[in-house]
C-alpha cells in the first residue's frame, strides 16, 4: 500500500485516496474552438510508460483535494507529490 | 522387529528437557483416537511423542506421509483442525500449538489413513507424471468433465460451510524499526535499536523468542544460549517503546515499507476468551525493517525420500531440544553439510542409536566430523542414501558410496535425518522487490540489493553461525535506528560462541534412480518430473512450475524450489543463477480470509444508510429494499396484510392509484444534493450541463442533463437557483458521490479560476415528494402563516421557502411522477415532523405513502428515464433528449457529439413497449429481435439484436396492462411495428408493439394543473 503526501494533510495511506487518472494529458486550451481530433486525443489517448508516471489522486477520505503524484509504476515508488498545477518532473 | 507403530503414551518423550510443561498434560485426538501431550507441544511434537509417524496422504499419489519438518515449511503433515464452524483444513501440524481437547483429522485418505484405496495412484504413477492431467483430460469431453472427479481423488482438506463463530480484527501500527524474527539476529537488532529510544516492533512467528536457539544446544560464553535469550527478552520488555508480538507472522512486505502480519491471538486456545479475537491482522508501517527471518532447510532427492520417518535434520534437533521428543530409536543421517554431524551428536546425546552418518562430500577436514568420530559414531564419506525401505514407516535404507566403488549396504533404522543445506528465507526481501544472488559457497540464494528501506541479517542473509548472527543483528539494529534519527551507543561486543567453524557445504541435490525421488513433497513432484519437463521443452523456471506444479502447494515450495531449479540447471547444463528462480509473493504462509475481513462481515460488511425518515417508514408498514448502501421503502403494507407477493402487488397498485387519483408521499432523501455558491456558480452549471443554465431565474428550478467528456449521458437532476449566487443541485441517488467528486475535479484542476464553492448536503436535508391531483390542497393546509402556494405564486418549476409545522422548508414544484407535485426539503433532524404534518393533512384526501416500486411504475408510465436507461451507453439523442442540448455554448461532452457512431441512424433509441396480447409481462433485460423464427445465420450466436428492454412495469394500473421502456434500432420511427422480446433464461418469446415512451398525459397537463 503506497503512501501519498497530500500537500494539505501530509503523508497518508493510499486507502484514503481514489485514483483520478492520468495527469499528463492536456485539455484543449480553448474548448469552444477545439477540434474533434483534439477532443479525441484528450478523451481517448493515453501513454502507458514503464517507469515514472504523472497521475492524479483524490484525497476523497481526507481534505478532498486533488493531488498530483509522480509514481514509478514498475516499483510503485512515489517520487513526488504536489498540488494539481505543480511541475513535479522539473522538481525531480 | 521393533519398528512397528509404538502405542504407549508418550513412549517417545525424553525423560527431561524441552520447553514443555510436564505438569500440564493436555489430551487431544487424531483421527478419533485420544492421546496426551504437554503444554508447549505442537500437534506434530505431541504426535511424535506418542509414536504416531503416519499423519497424511500425499496430494496426487496418496502416498503415506509423516512429519517432515518442525516449522512453517511443512509440506506433508497437513491436517483438518477443530470442527463445525471452526474447522480449518490444511493446517500444518508443525505450527498448531496443542490445547486441551484439540481435535485433528488426517486429510486426503479413504477409507482410512493406513489403508487408502487411492494409493493405486501410486502404483499407476508412471501414468500420472507431470503434465498427465493436461495431456489426458484436455480432449473430449474436456477438462471440466473430469475436473470434479480428479479433484475428489487428489485433494486437500475441506473447508467448512458453516459460519465462523469467532471474531477477527485489524490494527494499524507505526514504528521506527520493525524487526521480523525473534531469533538471535532479530533479538540483537531489537536490542540496539530499542536502546536508542526508537519505537521498535519485534514480530516472531512462534510462541516464544530464541528462533533456532530453541532447537539447538548452543552456548554463549559457556552458558546456554537460551539464557542470553531470556536476558534479551527481559531487557526489551523493560523498554517502553519496544513491543514484542509473538505468534505473529509477517506474511507480506508491501509498498512504502508496509508489512502485513497476522497475530494468532487465540489459535492456541480451544476457543477465544470473551471479547478476544481469534486472530488480528496488523498493518505495520515501518521507517526501517530488519529481516531476521532465518533459513529453511532443504532435503535431498533420493528414492522414496518421502516415507514417514524421513525428516529434515534440523527438525530432528528441534524435536529433541524444544519438545524433548525422540523422533526415532535407530537413526541414519545423510547430509551434504556439517549439520549431519551436529544432528548425529544430538541424537546420540538423547539416547538414540545412531547407525551411521553418510556425508555426500569426499573426505575432508571438519571439526564436526571429528567430534562425531570421537563420539564413536560411524561416518561414511562421499556416500548417500540410495533407497529408503518401508511403506507406512521407514524400516531401513541403502547407503552406497557415490563413486560406485561398492554395492549399497542396507542399514536398519526408523529415522532418516536428511540435510541438503539451508536456504535463507528471502521471501519478504523479494516481496519488497529486492534482488537475490546465487552464492556458490553456500549453495543458496542470498538477498542482494534492497529496493525498500530494509536489511537482511543473520541466517536470512546466509550468515549461519551464532556469533555472525549476533554481530549482524547488533549492527543492523543500531544502523536502522540511526537512519531514523536516533543516537545509539557503541555496538556491544558479541558474546563468544562455542561453535567450531563449519566445513563448506557441497551442492548436492539428487541421487539414485527411480520414479520416486521427491523434490516437492506437497505436490508430488519428482526429480524425474523435472527431467521430463526439460525433455518436453518446459525449461524456464516459470514453465517448469506450471508444468510440474513445483512449488504451487500451500507451502509454496519452501523446501523444494531450489532443488527443482538446481535439477533443471543441471539438465540444461547451466549454472543455477542463469536458470533463475520464481519470485516469491505474499503471503509467506497461508492467512485465513477471516483475518483480512476483520470486522467487515455480515451486517458490517458495508455501511447501511438510512434516511432521516427511516423510523417512520418502519413503524408504518414499509418493506425495505437496498438501493446501493441505502435502505428505501419498497412498498407499505397495512398491519393486517400478510407479507408476500400477492400483498405486494395489491400495495403497489394502491400506491400508484393514490398518486394518480388523490395524493401520495414518497421519501426522496437519497437523491444527491450539492449546494453551490459563488459569483461563478451559474457559469459552472452552464459548463457542466448540456442544456442552458444562464437564463435560470432566482426562485426557479430546471431539469439538467450532464454528459461525460466522451459525450455519453452521465447524470440528470433538477437544479434550483436559490439566490443570485446560490444554487442547489440534485443528482441521481447512484451518482451522488461521483458528481460531487467531478465538480471538485473541475473546480480544483480544470477551472481553478472559477470563484465557486460546492458542498455535498445530501445528508443535511430530508426530502419528500408530495404528488397527486390533491397535492396543492394538502400543501395549502399544512404551510404555516397561510403561505401562498397557488399556481400563480408557486408555478411549475417554481421554488419557495416556507414553514411547515414550524420547520423552515424549501418547496420545489417539480415532478417525477407526472402529477402535480412538490418536493419538500426539511432539515434532516426535523424531517419526520414535516413528513408527519403532511401525512396528517393528507389523510382527508386519501394520502398514501408510496415506495420505490410505485415510484418506478409512475415514472415508466411517464417515460422518464433513470439509470436503467442512462446506463453509460446512451447519448442524448438515444434517450430522445437531443433537442435539450444547447447549440449556443460549449459544455462538457459537446466536442464529442459529432462522432460518426453517435449519428449512426441504426443506434437503438428510447421507445415504449406494450405486449401485443395485452397481458404478458415484458421482463427488463430482454433482447429485442425482429423475428425469432428466422433461421440464425451460420457463425452467429442468435438472431440479430435490435435493442433491449431497459425498464418494465409488470402492471401499469393507469394504462391497465404491462408496459416497458426499451431501446430499439430506429427508435420512434418504428412506432406501431411489432418486434419480439426474448428472455432465454425463462425461455420467453413475447411479441411487443413499439409505442410512444410517454404512456400517460403526453401533453403534461396534469403536472402543470
Ligand atoms: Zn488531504
Amino acid at each position: 500500500m503506497i503512501r501519498i503526501t497530500c500537500p494539505h494533510c501530509g503523508p497518508r495511506d493510499q486507502d484514503e485516496f481514489s485514483y483520478a487518472g492520468d495527469a499528463t494529458r492536456t485539455r484543449p486550451a480553448d474548448p469552444a474552438t477545439a477540434s474533434a481530433a483534439d477532443w479525441h486525443d484528450y478523451v481517448y489517448l493515453r501513454d502507458n510508460p514503464a517507469g515514472p508516471h504523472l497521475e492524479f489522486w483524490h484525497h476523497i477520505h481526507g481534505c478532498r483535494r486533488y493531488v498530483k503524484v509522480l509514481r514509478d509504476v514498475t516499483s510503485h515508488q512515489v517520487l513526488a507529490c504536489g498540488w494539481p498545477d505543480a511541475d513535479l518532473e522539473a522538481a525531480q | 522387529m521393533i519398528f512397528g507403530r509404538i502405542k504407549d503414551v508418550n513412549a517417545c518423550r525424553l525423560p527431561t528437557g524441552g520447553e514443555i510443561d510436564r505438569r500440564r498434560a493436555l489430551s487431544f485426538s487424531f483421527d478419533g483416537r485420544s492421546y496426551t501431550g504437554y503444554a508447549g507441544d505442537t500437534l506434530a511434537s505431541a504426535l511424535l511423542a506418542n509414536g504416531v509417524t503416519l499423519v497424511g496422504r500425499s496430494f496426487k499419489y496418496h502416498r503415506p506421509r509423516g512429519i517432515f519438518s518442525a516449522g512453517p515449511e511443512e509440506p506433508n503433515a497437513l491436517v483438518e483442525l477443530r470442527r463445525d464452524g471452526r474447522q480449518e483444513p490444511n493446517t500444518r501440524a508443525t505450527m498448531a500449538e496443542l490445547f486441551h481437547g484439540l481435535e485433528a483429522t488426517s486429510q486426503n485418505r479413504w477409507p482410512s489413513l493406513a489403508l487408502d484405496a487411492m494409493e493405486l495412484n501410486d502404483l499407476a504413477g508412471r501414468f500420472l507424471v507431470a503434465g498427465f492431467y493436461y495431456k489426458t483430460f484436455m480432449g473430449f469431453p474436456g477438462w471440466h468433465f473430469y475436473e470434479k472427479r480428479i479433484r475428489a481423488a487428489a485433494g486437500m482438506g475441506k473447508a467448512t460451510t458453516e459460519l465462523d463463530p469467532d471474531t477477527y480484527e485489524r490494527q494499524s501500527a507505526h514504528c521506527d524499526v520493525l524487526v521480523v524474527g525473534g531469533g538471535p539476529s532479530g533479538l540483537a537488532a531489537a536490542l540496539t535499536a530499542g536502546r536508542s529510544g526508537a519505537r521498535v516492533i519485534l514480530v516472531e512467528e512462534t510462541d516464544g523468542l530464541g528462533g533456532r536457539l530453541r532447537s539447538e544446544r548452543e552456548t554463549l560464553g559457556g552458558v546456554p544460549a537460551m539464557r542470553w535469550v531470556a536476558q534479551a527478552r527481559a531487557e526489551l520488555e523493560s523498554l517502553p517503546e519496544v513491543r514484542i508480538l509473538t505468534r505473529t507472522t509477517a506474511f507480506g512486505y508491501y509498498d512504502d515499507n508496509m508489512i502485513g502480519a497476522v497475530e494468532r491471538v487465540a489459535d492456541h486456545l480451544p476457543v477465544p476468551p470473551p471479547h478476544v479475537p481469534r486472530q488480528r491482522l496488523w498493518h505495520i508501517r515501518a521507517g526501517r525493517v530488519v529481516l531476521a527471518t532465518g533459513a529453511i532447510e532443504r532435503h535431498i532427492a533420493f528414492p522414496h525420500n518421502d516415507r514417514p520417518g524421513v525428516m529434515l535434520a534440523g527438525a530432528v534437533r528441534t524435536y529433541l531440544h524444544r519438545f524433548a521428543v525422540r523422533p526415532g530409536r535407530r537413526a541414519v543421517v545423510v547430509a551434504n553439510n556439517d549439520d549431519g554431524y551436529r544432528t548425529a551428536l544430538d541424537l546420540r546425546a538423547a539416547g538414540v542409536e545412531v547407525i551411521k552418518v553418510a556425508d555426500t562430500r569426499p573426505a575432508g577436514p571438519s571439526a564436526w566430523r571429528e567430534r562425531c568420530a570421537a563420539a564413536g559414531i560411524e561416518v561414511t564419506d562421499h556416500a548417500a542414501v540410495t533407497r529408503v525401505h518401508g511403506r507406512l514407516a521407514v524400516i531401513g535404507c541403502d547407503i552406497a558410496p557415490l563413486d560406485g566403488s561398492a554395492r549399497p549396504v542396507f542399514e536398519p533404522c526408523d529415522l532418516l535425518a536428511v540435510s541438503g543445506g539451508w536456504s535463507p528465507a528471502v521471501h519478504l526481501h523479494t516481496h519488497a522487490l529486492g534482488k537475490i544472488d546465487w552464492d556458490d559457497g553456500l549453495a543458496a540464494f542470498v538477498p542482494g540489493a534492497a529496493r525498500q528501506a530494509h536489511v537482511s541479517v543473520g541466517a536470512a542473509r546466509g550468515a549461519y553461525s551464532l556469533s555472525a548472527c549476533l554481530a549482524d543483528g547488533f549492527k543492523a539494529g543500531a544502523e536502522m535506528a540511526q537512519a531514523m534519527g536516533f543516537t545509539t551507543g557503541a555496538v556491544p561486543d558479541t558474546p563468544a560462541s562455542d561453535e567450531p567453524d563449519q566445513r563448506p557445504i557441497q551442492a548436492f541435490w539428487a541421487v539414485g534412480s527411480g520414479k520416486k525421488r521427491f523434490v516437492d513433497l506437497q505436490d508430488d513432484v519428482t526429480a524425474d518430473d523435472i527431467a521430463l519437463a526439460h525433455r518436453e521443452g518446459f525449461v524456464s523456471v516459470e514453465h517448469l512450475k506450471r508444468y510440474t506444479t513445483l512449488g504451487m502447494g500451500t507451502d509454496q515450495g519452501k523446501t523444494s524450489n531450489i532443488i527443482g531449479h538446481a535439477l533443471m540447471a543441471e539438465a540444461r547444463g547451466e549454472p543455477i543463477p542463469q536458470v533463475g528462480t520464481t519470485r516469491f509473493r505474499p503471503p509467506y504462509t497461508p492467512v485465513a480470509l477471516g483475518a483480512f475481513a476483520g470486522g467487515d462481515r455480515g451486517r458490517h460488511h458495508t455501511p447501511e444508510r438510512r434516511s432521516a425518515l427511516h423510523d417512520w417508514h418502519a413503524a408504518n408498514g414499509a418493506t425495505f429494499v437496498e438501493a446501493g448502501h441505502w435502505l428505501r421503502p419498497q412498498y407499505y403494507l397495512a398491519p393486517e396484510e400478510p407479507a408476500g407477493k400477492q400483498s405486494m402487488d395489491v400495495a403497489i397498485t394502491r400506491e400508484v392509484q393514490a398518486v394518480r387519483n388523490a395524493v401520495g408521499l414518497v421519501d426522496v432523501s437519497t437523491l444527491g444534493k450539492i449546494d453551490i455558491q459563488g459569483p461563478d456558480a451559474g457559469e459552472l452549471l452552464n459548463r457542466l450541463y448540456a442544456n442552458g443554465f444562464k437564463t435560470l431565474a432566482v426562485g426557479k428550478a430546471r431539469y439538467g442533463l450532464m454528459l461525460r467528456e466522451d459525450g455519453i449521458v452521465y447524470d440528470d437532476g433538477t437544479t434550483s437557483r436559490l439566490g443570485e449566487h446560490h444554487y442547489l443541485m440534485t443528482t441521481t441517488t447512484a451518482h451522488a458521490g461521483d458528481v460531487m467528486a467531478l465538480i471538485e475535479w473541475y473546480l480544483q484542476v480544470v477551472w481553478p479560476e472559477l470563484d465557486v464553492h460546492a458542498c455535498s448536503v445530501t445528508e443535511q436535508w430530508a426530502a419528500m415528494a408530495l404528488a397527486g391531483p390533491k397535492a396543492r390542497d394538502v400543501l395549502a393546509a399544512v404551510v404555516d402563516d397561510g403561505a401562498d402556494v397557488s399556481d400563480a405564486a408557486l408555478p411549475f418549476m417554481g421554488v419557495i421557502e416556507a414553514r411547515i409545522a414550524g420547520v423552515p422548508v424549501r418547496i420545489f414544484r417539480i415532478s417525477f411522477s407526472g402529477e402535480l407535485s412538490y418536493e419538500i426539503n426539511a432539515p434532516a433532524d426535523w424531517g419526520t415532523r414535516v413528513w408527519e404534518a403532511l401525512a396528517a393533512a393528507g389523510q382527508p384526501h386519501g394520502l398514501r405513502p408510496y415506495g420505490t416500486e410505485a415510484m418506478a411504475i409512475l415514472r415508466i408510465e411517464k417515460g422518464h428515464v433513470t439509470h436503467a436507461e442512462l446506463d453509460g451507453r446512451v447519448t442524448l439523442d438515444d434517450a430522445g433528449m437531443g433537442r435539450m442540448a444547447s447549440s449556443k455554448k460549449w459544455f462538457v461532452g459537446s466536442g464529442m457529439l459529432d462522432k460518426p457512431a453517435f449519428t449512426d441512424p441504426a443506434r437503438p433509441k428510447l421507445v415504449g413497449l406494450v405486449p401485443v396480447d395485452g397481458k404478458t409481462r415484458i421482463p427488463a433485460g430482454a433482447i429485442l429481435v425482429a423475428d425469432p423464427e428466422v433461421p440464425v445465420p451460420p457463425g452467429q450466436l442468435g438472431p440479430e439484436k435490435l435493442g433491449h428492454v431497459s425498464s418494465s412495469a409488470y402492471l401499469s394500473p393507469t394504462v391497465g396492462h404491462p408496459i416497458a421502456l426499451g431501446f430499439v434500432s430506429g427508435g420512434p420511427t418504428r412506432r406501431g411495428e411489432t418486434v419480439w422480446a426474448l428472455f432465454p433464461l425463462r425461455k420467453q418469446e413475447i411479441e411487443v408493439r413499439i409505442a410512444d415512451p410517454v404512456f400517460v398525459d403526453p401533453e403534461g397537463g396534469r403536472l402543470r394543473g
